[in-house]
């Protein structure tokens, strides 16, 4: 079983000389980022609370960039922050704890479009779907300040 | 792995069998194709929690607000710190978790040892936390009243602190004194045997309502979030409108059902979505057990590979991505 590691991170960035040094260094890193998560959580900065941009206006180029910038005009940056820290966080678990770095592509692949590509349209469908009712409720004429 | 699959084909026929084109073993690829459809189901759930806030986006509970408390630091609030802790601790216990797999690799059987039972250390302590972390939420701190509508109606006061107006919680029981009231609760064991009820609250909303005009410097808090991402202080007259209009009854920590901090679907989620993990944690920390035995008396060493320990370690590394993005969306985000 004694197969070859691939020992480096961040592109060839830092190439470390054992597995068990990559471990390591790998746990350092993700430690770094739950600490700026934690920090960020506890104090929550005023300047990071609002989406960073406004929607586009006007007709369907506007529409189209609403669309491809949604991240940045419909989430506060802080969430945004979060949500691509914990995706960080989950390609290094994957790839180095769970040696999916070692793996072939086609396994690699195999696993990880298939994820990718089935949650991003459950996500979609679901917060698309939440957003619509929860318009209703606003909008239509359902009370429920009693 | 030679020793239990035989090779059939030939080296020179692709279709004659025997090919492992991903180069990686059945058991192994087994798992991870389990892998994919448990990351499915728990992006499922995570969904169907996104669906729900997306529904309830102005009125939904703060987590910061919520997740408070820490172990023998009794009173202080200390949002994030201790779930922080337990990320830290499953990542820890990751750690030890893939250097069992590399000390594997190498054949040695005392380091494996050794670093399955800190895994396992690691796993127990977390699934404590969470039992821990569940019984504080179900008990609750503060208390509030329900209203008919089903909306939850929180009570504080404006402290100054620093020099700053800070809106701080007060505990209805603080204010608030019960009355003699003849009603009891009623049980199966005094008339219909299949009818009952369970536990009576501890205050009527008359209670409160005459602890909250009795106290003006209380005010009521509502779910409503605005424009400064913070909930909704009524003024006083409001205050005593709502618990007198609207008040239904009075309710202290969470269950299926109600949920003092806010939405009922908050609480129906936080159990479901991390009591999924919980279980899952469990049942790493007893496979790992096993496999920890199976070390011990020799199994792998005998079978010369052991890429069972590999197996187990990635059902273990799964379990704390899976924390990863649970913490995210429910501490966090």
């Amino acid at each position: 079983m004694a197969h070859a590691h691939k020992l480096e991170i961040f592109r060839g960035l830092i190439k470390f000389k054992s597995n068990t040094q990559k471990i390591w260094g790998v746990l350092l890193l993700l430690s770094i980022i739950t600490l700026i998560e934690v920090v960020l959580g506890i104090y929550k900065p005023a300047a990071l609370m609002v989406p960073s941009m406004t929607p586009f206006e006007g007709g369907f180029g506007a529409l189209l960039g609403n669309i491809i910038f949604s991240g940045f005009i419909y989430t506060k940056s802080l969430n945004l922050i979060f949500i691509v820290l914990t995706i960080v966080k989950a390609y290094y678990i994957t790839w180095d704890f769970m040696h999916m770095r070692d793996e072939t592509k086609s396994l690699r692949r195999l696993v990880v479009w298939t994820t990718i590509f089935l949650i991003s349209y459950l996500v979609f469908i679901l917060l698309q779907e939440g957003g619509y009712i929860e318009s209703v409720y606003t909008n239509g004429f359902v009370k429920r300040d009693f | 792995m030679d020793s239990t699959v035989v090779s059939t084909g030939t080296n020179e026929k692709t279709w004659g069998g025997g090919n492992q084109p991903l180069k990686s073993s059945y058991g192994k690829m087994m798992m991870w194709f389990f892998i994919v459809s448990d990351a499915l189901t728990f992006s499922g759930f995570l969904a169907a929690y996104g669906f729900s806030r997306f529904k309830f986006i102005d009125y939904w509970p703060i987590a910061d607000e919520v997740f408070t408390h820490v172990p023998f630091l009794h009173g202080q609030e200390l949002p994030m710190i201790y779930v922080a802790f337990m990320t830290f601790i499953l990542i820890m216990s990751s750690v030890t978790m893939v250097l069992a797999v590399d000390a594997g690799h190498e054949m040695k059987k005392n380091k494996v040892i050794w670093y399955m039972f800190f895994t396992i250390i690691g796993g127990a302590i977390f699934v404590g936390s969470q039992a821990w972390e569940w019984a504080t939420f179900i008990q609750g701190d503060y208390g509030a009243v329900q209203t008919k509508g089903g909306n939850i109606l929180q009570f504080g006061t404006y402290k100054t602190i620093d020099g700053e107006e800070v809106f701080k919680r007060v505990a209805v029981e603080d204010f608030t004194t019960a009355s003699h009231t003849d009603r009891v609760q009623h049980e199966n064991k005094n008339g219909l045997w299949f009818v009952g009820e369970s536990a009576l609250p501890a205050f009527s909303v008359n209670d409160v309502l005459h602890g909250l005009e009795s106290h003006p410097e209380i005010l009521v808090r509502t779910q409503t979030i605005n424009e400064e991402g913070e909930k909704t202080v009524l003024s006083r007259a409001a205050s005593i409108d709502q618990i007198k209009n609207n008040g239904k009854r009075y309710v202290k920590g969470a269950n299926l059902e109600v949920n003092e901090y806010g939405a009922p679907l908050f609480a129906d989620f936080f159990f479901f979505i991390t009591g999924f993990h919980g279980f899952h944690v469990f049942s790493g920390v007893v496979i790992n057990i096993i496999i920890f035995f199976n070390v011990i008396i020799g199994t792998y060493e005998r079978r010369k590979n052991y890429e069972m320990v590999e197996k187990v370690g990635l059902y273990w590394h799964f379990v704390d991505l899976v924390w990863v993005f649970v913490f995210t969306f429910f501490y966090l985000v």
